[in-house]
């Protein structure tokens, strides 16, 4: 008999994944949650439509929501880890009732919380963040686990969704090298407004 | 960029804003642009509520917790539109990691917190966080700005919302129990 409140640690490394859904990149606006999927971003590549947080833990899918409201013709991708998205629990209700369709959730679940000496999180002992997002009502979740299924994730975002997607994928809990993004938020902010055709501000 | 013209509250004769507050603050929140609407409700909140949850121009959100909204008012920001949040007093603590978001970030930020625990409270329950609630927001880095009658409501939200749009502020309005204290819930 299987342990049901335990899951099995992810293998794929985790720069991979994230540099293999962001390659050929267009008309998605990317939002980072703090410690490592910012740094797993700021590797793939450094660019104006990245939006990295630093702190704000449990923030980044809800920034997602904001701007996938404020600019519906855009498609907006939040890559966060599985202890960001832990401490934003609710979030995933109140994302499934605001139901935008242009916004996609991706956990790059380690099972760990990585930035403070890998401690083992919730959802090694069975918390399912997907299935958590389905019974709130996100219109699209899984759990993937290989390469060719975060190659095909790449596909979804340019494919119209009826809800907003969380997608979990498993990741080994392994620290590659660090990739700092610039701690000044206001030059971030800057940056991808202008990106967007606004004002310093 | 959009400013704020509104035309002055006291020119529509036909309203009493010592009474109609909340109907003349939408005005001023609409007239100030604001097309996104968070909240935790609280009962001094709910004509305001009820307006936006109506207006087609307006998203509005419904909230797990206070917090979810400040971050919601950063990611509409930078995609170009104005938020407003409101909640009550206690809903403030919940928010205050979230708060070095715009803080760091130099975000807008406007939030209306209807005050508990500070005149004629039956729930003892609110007191600390009410007592809390200026002090905390500015530990954090938040300008508070306070208001205890319709008028001055109206006025103070008119001008928090030019310094928050127009200056990159994050201001917290607190609206006096005093006032809201006079409603019948």
């Amino acid at each position: 008999m299987t342990d049901a409140r335990t899951s099995p640690p992810g293998i794929l490394p985790r720069r991979d994944v994230v540099s293999a859904l962001l390659e050929g990149r267009e008309n998605l606006l990317v939002v980072t949650g703090l410690g490592s999927p910012s740094y797993d971003v700021h590797a793939a590549c450094d660019r104006d439509d990245n939006y990295y947080l630093w702190g704000a833990m449990g923030g980044a899918a809800l920034v997602g929501l904001g701007l996938a409201q404020a600019r519906p013709d855009k498609t907006v991708l939040v890559l966060t880890g599985d202890g960001e998205q832990l401490m934003a629990f609710g979030s995933l209700a109140t994302i499934a009732v605001a139901a935008p369709k242009n916004l996609n959730v991706v956990v790059i679940d380690n099972q760990h919380f990585g930035e403070t000496g890998m401690q083992a999180s919730h959802t090694g002992h069975g918390v399912d963040l997907a299935e958590v997002a389905r019974v709130c009502g996100f219109a699209e979740t899984s759990t993937i686990r290989s390469m060719d299924d975060v190659i095909a994730l790449r596909g979804a975002f340019a494919r119209p969704a009826s809800g907003p997607r969380l997608v979990v994928i498993k990741v080994a809990a392994d620290n590659p090298p660090r990739s700092l993004p610039s701690r000044d938020a206001v030059y971030i902010k800057n940056r991808f407004r202008a990106h967007l055709g606004y004002g310093a501000g | 960029m959009h400013s704020v013209h509104s035309k002055p509250i006291e020119a529509d004769a036909s309203r009493d804003v010592g009474d109609d507050w909340p109907t003349a603050l939408y005005d001023v929140l609409k007239a100030a642009n604001v097309r996104s609407m968070s909240y935790v409700p609280d009962a001094g909140h709910s004509t305001l509520i009820k307006l936006f949850g109506a207006d087609p121009e307006v998203v509005s959100n419904v909230l797990t917790t206070e917090e979810e909204g400040v971050a919601i008012a950063a990611g509409a920001w930078l995609g170009g539109t104005r938020s407003v949040l409101l909640m009550q007093s206690s809903g403030v603590g919940n928010c205050i990691n979230m708060l070095s978001l715009p803080v760091m970030g130099r975000f807008p930020l406007l939030m209306i917190v209807t005050m508990r625990g500070e005149w004629a409270e039956f729930n003892p329950w609110q007191v600390p966080m009410g007592r809390a609630t200026q002090a905390a927001l500015e530990a954090v880095g938040i300008r508070v700005m306070r208001a205890e009658t319709g008028k001055d409501v109206v006025e103070t939200v008119e001008a928090a919302a030019a310094l928050a749009y127009e200056a990159d502020q994050q201001i917290a309005v607190l609206i006096g129990q005093r006032l809201l204290g006079r409603k019948k819930w």
